[in-house]
């Protein structure tokens, strides 16, 4: 489900996309999960001092079904994404958003501090706000 | 890094836009129209239907501490674009929308006379 591709029904898009993981194989990534770009939801990751921010954009998730979750270092974001089913009569023209179980995977720094932990969810857009352990931050160092 | 995004840009001879996914079902009432424009709020989503184009604006708004450097960002434009040509058949005047979290659904019904309007569409 990491790769699903935007258009699974057209081939020119498939194509594109193995090619896009051939050329991310040669090239040297950070972290071993890779980086599963075109995965639902999609994900920025960011960071301050103090914190460490991660924006999940899952829209029309109930956010019931989310499931964040911090094990070993690593957070986990899964749910399931459902989608209003079409009549009976109805015609699909169009048919390019994301549906089902998805779940995807982010390696944390090893300063956060997993009880320090706030979740929201808004306009679609998961954010988790992970503090940074109070003895990883920045200190003044005064010279004498 | 903008070949990787996960949702594609639109060449809009503009400034660059994310492509939002949408799906397009239609049965006998008319066209039913969901876009996923995850992170925009209600106020900064624009839709506008002149002659027979409806464009579908937003402006992504997230909530972010001072002094953020991002680190990894499959979503690295703040803004989504997408523009469709309507059929004659459809109603532009009484295009239904709603948008909840994220998630925008329009509805265009059939027109009983096809009669080209310019209108302006306000999310209720």
């Amino acid at each position: 489900m990491m790769y699903r591709s935007l258009f699974p029904r057209d081939v020119l898009a498939e194509l594109n996309r193995l090619q896009r993981e051939m050329q991310q194989g040669f090239h040297l990534s950070p972290n071993i999960r890779g980086i599963a770009r075109g995965g639902f939801p999609a994900m920025n990751v960011g960071g301050t001092p103090q914190s460490v921010d991660i924006y999940a954009f899952a829209p029309g998730v109930d956010p019931a079904t989310l499931d964040v979750q911090i094990e070993k270092g690593v957070l986990t974001v899964a749910g399931e994404r459902k989608l209003e089913q079409p009549g009976e009569d109805a015609t699909v023209h169009i048919d390019e958003r994301f549906a089902g179980r998805f779940r995807r995977v982010v390696t944390l720094p090893d300063d956060v501090d997993p009880s320090a932990v706030d979740a929201k969810y808004r306009d679609g857009v998961l954010r988790i706000s992970i503090g940074r352990k109070q003895s990883a931050q920045p200190r003044r160092i005064t010279i004498e | 890094m903008s070949d990787n995004s996960p949702v594609t840009k639109q060449a809009t001879g503009e400034e660059a836009a994310l492509l939002p996914p949408v799906d397009v079902i239609e049965d006998a009432s008319g066209i039913t129209l969901y876009a996923d424009l995850a992170g925009v709020p209600k106020d900064k989503l624009h839709l506008q239907v002149e002659a027979d184009t409806l464009t579908i604006e937003g402006e992504i708004d997230l909530e972010m501490p001072e002094g953020i450097e991002a680190s990894h960002s499959e979503v690295s434009v703040s803004r989504y674009r997408r523009v469709f040509t309507l059929s004659k058949e459809l109603d532009a005047t009484r295009v239904g929308a709603e948008f909840k979290n994220g998630v925008l659904k329009l509805s265009i019904p059939k027109a009983e006379h096809a009669q080209p309007r310019k209108v302006e569409i306000k999310v209720v």
